[in-house]
């Protein structure tokens, strides 16, 4: 069985379908791609999958159990954690303390324990300063624990960014433009990173992305939607020869 | 590599106990001042004060600057912790004698009824953000305010009574004594409150804001503030921690309210004390000493708290709001002008070569 299974997926906002009969199933450990054009509603759908909108019809599965409009917080429970376009950090907190944000809910101790400093709070404190400072340095961030996440150069916040939500111990793993805004050089240096985190982690991935290099490197099966639609699913290197799919990325 | 993040983790708490040290420090000094009679009675008069101020300034920077949502009300919760705890040791003015137990419990239960409101008022009130929020917390402290100045309540042989008309309405026997009496207040409240329990209380304070904020409930709270839809993503409860901070803040203010309330022989609400301008003057407390700094809420409280005083005193009555309003203006552009910011950073990189060592000033 499939990890992530998404069956007939689809939401209208008033009149318009934003995403329309989606069906996709992701095995465990894959690489998947999601690719589209500009407002094909490749956003939309993650954010049906974290449970930012509720869907209008369709049913999604992760692990066998069912996800289908549950919140936010219960689906980042249930296994899946994202990253986003623009990129969203704790701005105001260091390094290490956004990886912890996302260690909180598996290591907990209660309100009274932390204010009066019981045992329990050195003790939890202590592994989540090792677990996060383990985390850092398989981003080669663990230099820069104590600096502020808004003083990190572009590249290394998009590494924070996955690396606060792996934190939260997922099974599947969305990534939402990565290479957004980088260089040749810093896209290759992502691709790098993120095969390696699917191997390090053993981690199922599906991300969405413009960079056509970036999706034929390392991308095992994609989709392509258009307009909501799906317009081809396959394996990468037949579904990037498909002439539907050039239609819609190049035009006739 | 690990010796330095030791290091670096123990930052905070030293940080900490640089503030405790700053309270006890200034207890010790104004204790030396007094036993050397060198203090002047209004001086003496404004100790109680100071600690409230104090204590109301860290409790709302817990809201404004660790949740970073802006309320205009935290001078309601302040009333209610004073008025429940006046109550209280109205009551049972005969039965404890001891002045510190009694105030002891009137905070206790002062700052826990606050924090009740904090969380019946947070529910509705935390779905807003910004400005609407501000205006609805305003909204909340007046009525607060208002509602108190109705109610009578009064104690005979057959127990409590109650009223939201007059003291006639009551219906108490003629051995009935009117406890809270509308609009006039509470009267004859015992003035337990000391500059010692002042103190102690803002370290109480202190230790829960500081350790709140460096725990992982805290951490929780400014990644809320920092990123909402963020902090969703990892599967923080946003209603959960920004009720939790919410209502915390309002029972400290409640406990500031009782320290406040034991320090007066008649409690009344107006707007001066817990009105709109007490809301305004605490967050002006909160500003001026930085937004999410804890030391600088309690400098802010006292240096604002003592200026007009001072001026006062320097023979400048008729300047002295004047006075009191340049000096806002010139520290809001200290803190936030981009020349003013430049050449601070200027002046600190100055500094810190001449330092070499410990890199002093921070």
């Amino acid at each position: 069985m499939a990890l992530l299974e998404v069956k007939s997926l689809g939401i209208s906002f008033g009149g318009l379908r934003a995403v329309d009969n989606l069906n996709v199933s992701i095995e465990q450990g894959k690489l998947y791609g999601l690719i589209g054009p500009n407002g094909a509603g490749k956003t939309t759908i993650f954010n049906l999958l974290t449970g930012v909108y509720k869907p209008s019809d369709g049913f999604i599965t992760l692990d066998g159990v069912d996800i289908t409009g549950k919140s936010t917080i219960e689906i980042n429970k249930a296994g899946i954690a994202r990253t986003f376009q623009n990129i969203r950090l704790f701005k105001g907190m260091s390094v290490i303390d956004n990886v912890k944000i996302g260690l909180h809910n598996g290591n907990g101790y209660s309100t009274i324990e932390g204010i009066l400093r019981l045992p329990r709070y050195h003790k939890v404190e202590k592994e989540m300063q090792e677990k996060a400072l383990e985390l850092l340095k398989v981003f080669d961030l663990d230099s820069e624990a104590e600096t502020l996440a808004s003083n990190l150069p572009y590249g290394k916040q998009r590494k924070l960014e996955i690396a606060r939500a792996l934190a939260t111990n997922p099974k599947l793993l969305l990534l939402d433009e990565p290479a957004a805004g980088m260089n040749p050089q810093e896209t290759l240096a992502l691709m790098e990173t993120i095969q390696f985190v699917r191997k390090h982690f053993n981690m199922t991935i599906l991300l969405i992305e413009h960079d056509m290099k970036l999706v034929s490197g390392i991308c095992e099966e994609l989709t392509v939607l258009n307009f909501g639609q799906v317009l081809a699913q396959g394996e990468t290197s037949e579904v990037l020869n498909n002439p539907d799919v050039i239609k819609a990325y190049l035009g006739e | 590599m690990k010796l330095r993040n030791k290091f670096k983790f123990d930052k905070r708490a030293r940080q900490s106990l640089i503030t405790y040290a700053m309270v006890i420090i200034a207890f010790v000094v104004v204790q030396i001042l007094l036993a050397t009679g060198s203090m002047t009675s209004l001086m003496k008069g404004l100790l109680v004060p100071l600690c409230v101020y104090a204590i109301l300034a860290v409790s709302l920077n817990l809201t404004v600057g660790i949740l970073g949502e802006l309320s205009l009300g935290h001078a309601g919760f302040m009333c209610i912790g004073a008025f429940t705890g006046a109550f209280f040791s109205k009551c049972v003015q005969d039965v404890i004698t001891i002045g510190w137990l009694r105030i002891s419990i009137a905070i206790i239960l002062g700052s826990a009824m606050a924090g009740l409101f904090g969380f019946l008022i947070g529910m509705p009130v935390l779905r807003l953000k910004g400005d609407y929020l501000a205006i609805v917390t305003l909204g909340f402290g007046e009525i607060i305010k208002t509602v108190v100045n109705v109610v009578y309540i009064g104690r005979d042989e057959n127990g409590f009574h109650f009223s939201i008309k007059s003291n006639m309405d009551l219906n108490m026997t003629e051995n009935g004594k009117t406890i809270v009496k509308g609009a006039q207040g509470i009267t004859g409240t015992p003035k337990d409150a000391t500059f010692t329990i002042g103190i102690i209380l803002l370290l109480v304070t202190l230790f829960i804001v500081l350790n709140l904020i460096n725990s992982r409930d805290g951490r929780a709270i400014m990644a809320i503030r920092d990123n909402r839809i963020a902090a969703e993503s990892v599967g923080i409860n946003i209603t959960k921690y920004k009720l939790m901070a919410f209502s915390i803040s309002a029972a400290l203010a409640g406990s500031a309210g009782v320290l406040y309330a034991h320090n007066l022989n008649t409690l009344t609400a107006s707007t001066n004390n817990f009105g709109y301008n007490m809301s305004i003057n605490i967050l002006v407390f909160v500003v001026l000493g930085g937004i999410g700094n804890i030391r600088g809420s309690i400098i802010g409280a006292v240096i604002l708290t003592l200026l007009p005083e001072l001026l006062r005193s320097f023979n400048l009555d008729n300047l002295r709001m004047l006075i009191y309003a340049i000096i806002l203006i010139v520290v809001m552009l200290f803190n936030s002008a981009p020349s003013f910011i430049q050449f601070r950073e200027k002046v600190t990189a100055v500094v810190k070569s001449k330092l070499p060592k410990k890199g002093g000033v921070n």
